[in-house]
């Protein structure tokens, strides 16, 4: 009886989780015909292939977009950012749980709450500076003003999940011979690994969606990043062309999801400790 | 050893050298764009012109006093907490559902992940949310030492009993921390509300950064743009507070 509960429930999130996902799917591949009937046809089943599917929509997205174009620039764009925020805010985040003593919790705290300041107040300025340095419309600007977000979030994260790791073994190796510096180089690295990979994944999610400053500082097509070109190219006024955008969406977010399975388990422990023990 | 102590050993010199780059960046990148856009929300300048004249107050009172703004204001109070509510509601549910262990719930764990992944905002809020509140709700479920679970039930707690009387007051401090990234996250979202209705129908349909969007980008008045995202800051600043001395003060068990 409890199994049956158990399976049912399962079941039931699965579907709320997965039916948009599956309607994705499928409208990815259906033929406008079969899309769009069921607006005057009653009897129309939508959630099944009426008419044989189509690679028309994935033909549309990668034939008449610069979609590829649009996926290397998010890659640029991600990995530019990971970087920065990697080689910026890991070593604050390590200085303000092991090294700066007892200011650290308040500066940790000043540093998260930035990240609270919307975006929606901050792009009119934003735009000022970007013009000033001459990055409009490159993804210089997106690559310049994106650790604005990330920098914050995941100083602070790191921050909170150093204080979950037990001080013995960095203690271990001073009382060793190591120097202060030899321990932050060599052994430090080893143990704050999940929380990189959280900060990378952090990243990730944010470039994927990301589409204010995306709107505000990009205007050509060829710079444009997946979150702002897909929707820009395949809406139209009210014209949805809904089987790309669908394509779109489908093929961004399969790889991105089995990377999240995959560091899962990493990624919570990771953003937990940050949390709580922030 | 203490004495050789070099530069090397120096704590507080290593603190502030690592800490430099983030501090610089955040001051520069965000601490002074602040401070600019408060004072463009008191500020009368346009897109067009370089000019900057004191405004006083006058696009508060503008604001204040027009329909539109006041139907933003709500919307986004009634979408960010709505969707909270159902996000913590359902998320709480589905941790319980993925700690079990049961046939296909690798795949079943997969599917529950995959909004979260969707790039293009198109899906309501509370969809796309829930699988992280889920994951972070989960890991605090994993958190509970296991005696106290196991003490309920020698002591004849049923499941309902454990849930309500064990393990979600335990819970409280991961929950609060979901909540908080997902006023966040819902509060200071403009894609889902632009890209869906843009809103339109008759400006109904805005929420404060797509008001504030449209009019200090599209339609150039910054300060009047600027005042209406800065109505954002008191609310999210509140909220964080409440929810990090909620997650400080409700120690996690054994942790």
């Amino acid at each position: 009886m409890k199994r049956v509960a158990l399976y049912a429930a399962a079941l039931g999130f699965v579907v709320f989780a997965g039916f948009p996902f599956y309607w994705m799917l499928i409208t990815a591949f259906k033929q406008n015909r079969d899309l769009y009937v069921g607006a005057s046809v009653t009897s129309h089943v939508p959630w099944i292939f009426n008419d044989p599917p189509t690679l028309d929509h994935v033909k549309l997205l990668f034939g008449q977009t610069d979609f590829p174009r649009w996926v290397l620039n998010t890659l640029v764009v991600v990995v530019a950012v990971a970087v920065i925020t990697v080689a910026v805010a890991v070593p604050a985040g390590y200085s303000l749980a092991r090294l700066v003593g007892r200011w650290g919790e308040g500066l940790g705290m000043g540093i998260f709450f930035t990240y609270l300041i919307p975006p929606t107040l901050l792009f009119v300025p934003f735009s000022r500076l970007v013009s000033l340095l001459g990055l409009q419309d490159s993804l210089g600007a997106l690559i310049l003003i994106y650790p604005t977000i990330t920098i914050p979030f995941c100083t602070w994260l790191v921050m909170g999940f150093l204080r979950s790791v037990p001080w013995d073994i960095e203690e271990q190796a001073m009382i060793d011979g190591y120097s202060r510096l030899a321990v932050i180089l060599k052994v430090a690295p080893r143990l704050i690994v999940p929380g990189i990979l959280t900060v990378v994944v952090f990243t990730f999610t944010l470039v994927l969606q990301e589409f204010v400053y995306a709107l505000t500082f990009i205007s050509s097509v060829d710079k444009m990043t997946v979150s702002l070109g897909v929707p820009i190219a395949l809406v139209r006024g009210d014209v949805y062309h809904w089987g790309a955008l669908m394509a779109a969406a489908l093929f961004t977010s399969i790889p991105l999801a089995i990377v999240y399975n995959a560091f899962m388990d990493r990624f919570i422990q990771g953003f937990t400790m940050g949390a709580v023990k922030g | 050893m203490t004495a050789h102590r070099t530069l090397a050993d120096r704590e507080d010199v290593l603190g502030a050298l690592m800490l430099a780059p983030a501090l610089a960046y955040v001051i520069l990148l965000v601490g002074v764009p602040f401070g600019f856009a408060i004072l463009l929300s008191f500020s009368d300048a346009t897109a067009g012109s370089l000019h900057f004249g004191w405004a006083g107050l006058r696009n508060y009172a503008a604001i204040l006093g027009d329909p539109i703004f006041l139907r933003a204001l709500k919307n986004s109070a009634i979408v960010t907490v709505g969707s909270q509510l159902l996000v913590v509601i359902i998320a709480t549910a589905a941790a319980q559902v993925l700690r079990a262990t049961f046939r296909g719930k690798r795949l079943a764990r997969f599917v529950l992940l995959l909004p979260w992944a969707v790039p293009v905002s198109l899906i309501v809020q509370a969809w796309r949310i829930f699988p992280f509140a889920t994951v972070i709700v989960l890991a605090g479920l994993s958190s509970i030492p296991q005696e106290i679970v196991e003490a309920a039930i020698v002591d004849g707690a049923g499941f309902w009993r454990r849930l309500f009387q064990v393990e979600l007051p335990l819970l409280l401090p991961v929950v609060a921390v979901a909540v908080l990234f997902g006023v966040v996250y819902t509060a200071t979202d403009l894609g889902v509300v632009y890209i869906l209705t843009g809103g339109g129908p008759a400006n109904t349909t805005h929420v404060l950064p797509t008001l504030a969007f449209q009019r200090g980008i599209l339609g150039a008045d910054l300060g009047q743009g600027a005042a209406i995202a800065v109505f954002l800051l008191p609310f999210l600043v509140v909220v964080a507070v409440a929810m990090l001395r909620l997650a400080r003060h409700t120690e996690v068990g054994a942790r």
